[in-house]
């Protein structure tokens, strides 16, 4: 579409080819003459604010390094291993953020894909085609209803709930089971890993449903009539014809998503509770993920060391998010391109 | 084979057939039934949270939310200057974070489109939009905040601007890229110079797309907190001065709602309830706005 614009740019630019001819050709309206200079300036400040986007991400990554290097320079690598975090003794290790950011992030895949993947099914080969856009709307406003809104209502309605109809039975079935009982062991309030990983699904759902049912609205809808024409049902047609089309853009739609929940903040803040300690593996113990950490502790960090170790966690969070988001990316731009050539 | 035979192998045939039909007709049941029940299971808790965030929040509604104060726990009160620093940080981001996108995504869809600059550019604003909005917070931290020794309303302008930038160039690069080449083709044979005519045609045709943009930017940073934590802190009292702390709704819901104080709490749904209605009613907006100037 936008191929043929070089061509013109070229021709009819004033500061291109034709410029040398202005001189012969008759003086110009002031409008018109005042265009080259602006032209350029236009053309300098649109090309400045797209380099300012790249000078924001260099710039994110060169000041959190300077600003964690006090702790980066102490612990070095071994940080994301240690489990101690002790803001009076000055003694920082981060695995226990990092454990629970991982933890939450991956059961709120569990729960978010498959219903994602049932979503977007739905709205592509199931859905009544006047139920689609209302619907559609309804899962994208979801997705931007603000993250302190799932927090709230999590801590305050959900928590309360999930210990009453989960937690409890749960305990009282297996709590004396050896190995599954401390599955669920912990105070009976609802808060910890298991409802912070609920809360996160619950608020990427939309992003991975959106992703998913635009990378399956793709497939050519030859290649669907045909397989129906064979006989297949919906489910074979999806499964064997769509889901292998495109795998990719699935596949970066569910990392799209784990970019989301490993980077969301308040949601999980407001239910995981805050306990720096990694004593048991119960999926009700309160724990705590990096972005909690910075968001309780950065504002009354004093100075030099907990401030620097608060940076450091920022830092690896930034860049595991960096590199899922570039593998999505990666994914996503690798089906557009085969579907360019296939077409 | 005798024919007799010949029957009975193709009776088998088809008994073997009509099981295997049958099997895979359950198993497309069984998912179709499942799909539903995961789009029902999607919409459920959409239905709950704004059903609870509505009942809540008008319950802690009065006319003194949108006057008073906040106050101390267990005192009566409001969110005046919650909102207020909201409604002040929120324009002021977008007035300086929208034309840079904007002329971002000018230079990406109008200028170099297959450029190397170009590529990394899209590729690292599809980064920067979905990264972590806590790290935009830090990084204003290490970088205003730091620098001048004290939490500002100016640092949470920033930190928000840096949120909106992604979002617009987006947008305003896609809708641009829907404007027909031969528009532009048209306004250069009558002689216009590059920049009148991104400005008085192609940004012109696509002006509702870029608008829907800017919304969407301002519904997402209308309800953003972390990147306000560290950056415009909290204020107990009506500032408009942007170079002390500011306080904004999103962290003061956070506060409250993460008290044991029942007033504070109460005010905090009240808080969301706002928070939600104006984000919902602004991505709404922009969906109708742009739907009804695609013709």
């Amino acid at each position: 579409m936008s191929s043929t614009l070089p061509a013109t740019e070229h021709l009819l630019n004033p500061s291109g080819k034709f410029s040398g001819h202005a001189m012969t050709t008759p003086p110009r309206p002031k409008a018109a003459r005042s265009g080259p200079l602006f032209d350029r300036i236009f053309a300098w400040l649109a090309k400045g604010s797209a380099i300012f986007t790249l000078v924001m991400l260099i710039a994110i990554l060169a000041s959190l390094t300077i600003s964690a290097w006090p702790a980066i320079d102490r612990y070095g690598l071994g940080f994301l291993t240690s489990t101690t975090w002790d803001p009076v003794k000055e003694d920082f290790g981060g695995l226990v953020m990092i454990y629970g950011t991982v933890m939450t992030s991956f059961i709120a895949l569990l729960i978010a894909v498959p219903v994602s993947f049932g979503i977007a099914l739905f709205l592509t080969e199931l859905s009544p085609a006047w139920l689609k856009r209302p619907l559609g709307t309804a899962i994208e406003l979801l997705a931007a209803v603000p993250s302190i809104v799932y927090g709230m209502w999590g801590l305050l309605v959900f928590s309360p709930v999930l210990s009453t109809y989960v937690q409890q039975p749960l305990q009282a079935a297996f709590g004396h089971v050896p190995y599954l009982g401390t599955l669920f062991s912990g105070a009976p309030v609802g808060i910890g890993i298991l409802s912070a990983g609920i809360i996160l699904a619950i608020m990427i759902i939309p992003f991975i449903a959106a992703v998913m049912r635009d990378v399956f609205e793709v497939t050519p809808t030859l290649l669907k009539e045909s397989a129906y024409g064979l006989g297949a049902t919906t489910w074979e047609v999806v499964s064997k014809i769509v889901l292998p089309y495109t795998k990719a853009g699935v596949v970066g739609g569910i990392m799209l998503g784990l970019g989301r929940a490993i980077g969301e903040t308040m949601a999980v803040t407001f239910v995981i509770g805050n306990f720096n300690q990694l004593d048991s593996l119960s999926l009700f113990q309160a724990a705590n993920s990096i972005t909690s950490a910075l968001a309780n502790e950065f504002a009354e960090a004093g100075e030099g060391l907990h401030q620097g170790a608060l940076m450091y966690l920022g830092l690896v969070l930034f860049f595991i998010t960096f590199v899922i988001l570039s593998l999505s990316k990666l994914l996503l731009s690798q089906l557009r391109k085969n579907e360019g050539a296939k077409t | 084979m005798t024919t007799g035979e010949m029957l009975l192998k193709a009776a088998a045939l088809e008994q073997i057939r009509s099981v295997k039909y049958a099997k895979r007709k359950r198993v497309n049941q069984i998912a179709l039934v499942m799909a539903m029940g995961a789009m029902a299971f999607g919409l459920f808790w959409l239905f709950w949270i704004l059903f609870e965030t509505v009942r809540l929040g008008i319950e802690g509604l009065t006319i003194a939310t949108l006057t008073q104060m906040t106050p101390p726990p267990n005192d009566e009160g409001g969110l005046a200057n919650a909102i207020y620093g909201s409604f002040l940080m929120v324009t002021l981001a977008t007035c300086v974070g929208a034309p840079i996108g904007i002329m971002a995504g000018i230079y990406l869809a109008e200028y170099d489109t297959k450029s190397w600059l170009a590529s990394v550019t899209r590729f690292v604003n599809d980064i920067l939009l979905s990264a972590p909005s806590i790290v935009i917070g830090l990084f204003v931290y290490a970088v205003v905040v730091s620098r001048f020794k004290s939490f500002s309303g100016w640092a949470g302008v920033v930190a928000l601007a840096l949120i909106v930038i992604p979002v617009v160039i987006r947008t305003t690069e896609n809708m641009l890229q829907l404007v027909p080449p031969g528009l532009r083709e048209a306004a250069y044979a009558l002689g216009a110079p590059k920049w009148k005519v991104i400005l008085s045609i192609t940004l012109k045709a696509a002006r509702a797309g870029v608008i829907t943009g800017v919304m969407l930017a301002v519904a997402r940073i209308a309800g953003e907190t972390a990147p306000l934590l560290f950056t415009a802190l909290s204020n107990q009292f009506w500032t408009s001065s942007l170079s002390q702390p500011m306080a904004s709704l999103p962290v003061t819901i956070f506060k409250f709602a993460m008290s044991p104080y029942e007033n504070w709490q109460k005010l905090a749904w009240a808080g969301v309830f706002l928070i939600t209605m104006a984000v919902l009613g602004l991505n709404i907006l922009a969906r109708l706005w742009a739907g009804s100037n695609k013709h």
